[in-house]
């Protein structure tokens, strides 16, 4: 009956302090400005534009189609003219280019020979991600190698759903911003209740009558308030910046949101009663970030990983917060359709905050 | 309710790893009583406090408090239990103010009542000049007095107090007493632990703890007239000297320099120490004046406590 008294008290000390430690309440909305920002513009995972030479020993009309063509598709840029394919390799060589392209002098006979190659790729394959692209480029040269005439390389064009001009911002804003809320999230709630111990100021509060979900829930709360606020930040920004439109409703981003920022806030109280001090908690906050980074599909397509990887990718929040958030921006799916990843964030809150409660005792030993 | 005692401690034990904290404590005190902890650092009186309001859990023995079992009922009486720590434990990023309200919600004082308490308690402590400043930036008696209307706003039956006067001047530790027993006076039960043999003097009664035993009990003054030793006192121009040739006697307990004066307490049991003392000095021709005194409460200390020789 006092409950709601008690947390009430607990939330707005909370938010007073915070309000009061300035250094930390600029990170409140400093963080995801700043890393939205620098993943918004340094990470680009278009790879486009790979510096490309051309050896054209054709020179017919429909060689230089070609050339146009590839021009055109924005996957090459092409910055020279060579004579030959030892010029190329000599290119590739030093790094000068990423992509050779040659055509030799017998490619219009060679285009009607179905035994025969056309055009030949060279392709520098120190990066995977760039074979991965530059053998975009095959597809068409492959269209030509089949016979038709150049113009109808568009004939086998590939179709790109959901994010049609294929841009990453709109792949990557919505993940970054799951990464920044389990980044400040998870800090912000395991250093609350360590920091008082480290002051002090636990042994006060445990000799009061304050319950220990009321505690936790206290601890909760304000942070919930913050967590959205930075979710709005995040989203604003992708949008005033990056273009990122939200497909889906904004409730059910911020249902998402909501749902997410719960059960890392959990998971931060969870740490908070295993640190002994703001080093450890700081040391496991990272210790939980990391293979969250990697296993949760931000980093690397979830389907591509092992299925050990995966299994550890479905026990992370962050996993089943980026499939949300991907289905609610990139394809506008009803966030109630996706039911599984609805059910375990708020396993997730549940299962952390009671072993929290659990876990924290009202006594010293 | 009103014939129970207000704690009520069994064969007490605690330990820290193979460190025995508090060993086989039993003690009661009475409804509206103040009672002392007295001992040295680390003769655990924190350790037998933190078992008493149930923040720790003893090894051994049984605690009984306002008639509860502790730990176990702990939740029941901790709105009637107030228990200053050791260290300044409230918010220092936030107010006075601010530090008496969040207490106030957290004790479950409603409405008017917690203004009013509020007021009341920053009056009565003379920090209501303060109420909007950081608690951080307190002066120790400030501190002190805060952590004092803090720790009372809530009415509590029974305070726990940890060394309350540890970082303050002489003059807020008088003010500090005056108001314990004011509050004592309205029927708190007081536990104060403290080292100042003069703060301990005024208790009710008191515990003179050591390794974590409790080697004394009872009201000061008889303490004093009961002391297991008798106090001789030595007048010299040469108390050093004399001190070291008295330091050879196995039969003399324990030394203490006071100025140009000795404090030797020797077994009860001694055949004519004044005459044994006289005569040793003045083998090593010191002029000295020796008498029996009066015991003080330091004397009892040291007496029960077994720090020999100064
Ligand atoms: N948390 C703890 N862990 C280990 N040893 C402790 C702990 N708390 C106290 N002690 C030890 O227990 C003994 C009693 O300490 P304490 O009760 O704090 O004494 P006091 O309050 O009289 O200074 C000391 O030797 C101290 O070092
Ligand atoms: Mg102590």
């Amino acid at each position: 009956m006092s409950a709601p008294g008690r947390i009430f008290a607990i939330t707005s000390k909370e938010l007073k302090q915070l309000y009061r430690d300035r250094p930390s309440f600029i990170m409140v909305a400093g963080i995801p400005l700043f890393m939205i920002i620098l993943f918004g513009y340094a990470i680009n995972l278009d790879v486009r534009n790979l510096s490309a030479a051309v050896a054209n020993q054709s020179g017919s009309e429909l060689s230089y189609q070609l050339v146009d063509e590839l021009q055109a598709s924005q996957i090459v840029h092409i910055t020279r003219n060579v004579q030959d394919e030892l010029e190329l390799v000599k290119l590739l060589d030093t790094g000068k280019i990423k992509v050779g392209i040659f055509i030799p002098a017998d490619f219009e006979r060679r285009i009607t020979d179905k035994s025969r190659n056309a055009v030949q790729i060279m392709i520098d394959g120190s990066d995977p991600s760039i074979t991965r692209v530059a053998r975009n480029i095959t597809n068409l040269s492959f269209s030509a190698h089949t016979g038709q005439a150049v113009s109808q390389v568009g004939f086998f064009a590939t179709r790109v759903y959901y994010n049609p001009e294929s841009r990453s911002a709109m792949f990557i804003v919505p993940a970054v911003s799951g990464v920044i809320l389990q980044l400040t999230m998870v800090l912000f709630t395991a250093i609350a209740i360590v920091r008082e111990r480290e002051r002090g100021n636990m042994e006060m509060l445990i000799s009061t009558p304050i319950k220990r979900y009321e505690l936790m829930i206290g601890k909760i709360l304000p942070f919930i308030i913050i967590g959205l606020i930075q979710a709005s930040i995040i989203f604003l920004t992708g949008f005033l910046l990056f273009d990122v439109y939200v497909q889906g409703t904004l409730l059910d981003l911020y249902t998402a949101a909501l749902l997410f920022i719960s059960a890392v806030l959990a998971l931060g109280l969870l740490i908070s009663t295993i640190a002994k001090n703001q080093f450890q908690a700081m040391q496991m906050t990272l210790f939980t970030l990391l293979p969250s980074i990697f296993l949760s599909g931000y980093m690397f397509p979830f389907d591509g990983m092992p299925q050990t990887a995966q299994w550890i990718g479905r026990m992370l929040p962050l996993t089943h917060y980026i499939a949300l958030i991907r289905g609610i921006v990139l394809r506008g799916v009803a966030i109630r359709e996706l039911p599984d990843h609805i059910h375990a964030l708020m396993g997730f809150f549940v299962v952390f905050l009671l072993i929290a409660i659990l876990r924290f005792k009202k006594q010293l030993d | 309710m009103v014939s129970n005692p207000a704690i009520l401690a069994k064969g007490l034990t605690h330990k820290f790893g193979k460190l025995v904290a508090v060993n086989h404590v039993s003690l009661q005190i009475e409804t509206g009583e103040i009672y002392g902890f007295l001992g040295p650092n680390g003769s655990g009186k924190s350790t037998t406090i933190r078992l008493l309001c149930g923040l720790l859990h003893a090894l051994e023995g049984q605690v009984e408090v306002l008639g509860y079992n502790m730990p176990q009922d702990a939740d029941k009486i901790r709105g009637q239990l107030g228990y200053m720590t050791q260290k300044f434990s409230l918010y220092e990023d936030l107010t006075v103010r601010e530090n008496l309200d969040f207490l106030a919600r957290v004790y479950s004082i409603r409405g008017k009542l917690r203004s009013t308490r509020i007021l009341r308690a920053l009056e009565k402590y003379q920090i209501a000049d303060r109420q909007k400043q950081f608690v951080g930036t307190l002066s120790g008696g400030q501190k002190q007095r805060l952590a004092l209307a803090a720790v009372t706003l809530h009415e509590p039956r029974l305070l726990l107090l940890d060394e309350p006067t540890s970082s303050v001047d002489p003059q807020s530790r008088r003010e500090f007493w005056a108001d314990l027993f004011e509050l004592a006076a309205q029927g708190t039960t007081i536990l104060v632990s403290t080292h100042y043999m003069d703060e301990a003097e005024r208790c009710h009664r008191l515990a003179i703890l050591d390794h974590g035993n409790l080697v004394a009990e009872g009201p000061p003054q008889t303490l004093i007239d009961d002391i297991d030793a008798i106090v001789i006192r030595v007048d010299t121009d040469r108390p050093a000297v004399a001190q070291k040739c008295l330091q050879q006697l196995n039969w003399i307990r324990s030394i203490a320099q006071l100025g140009k004066r000795l404090h030797v307490l020797v077994d009860k049991t001694a055949t004519a120490p004044v005459q044994a003392i006289l005569a040793e000095l003045q083998q090593h021709r010191i002029d000295a004046k020796v008498t029996v005194a009066i015991a003080s409460l330091e004397d009892v200390f040291v007496a029960a406590t077994g720090y020999r020789k100064g």
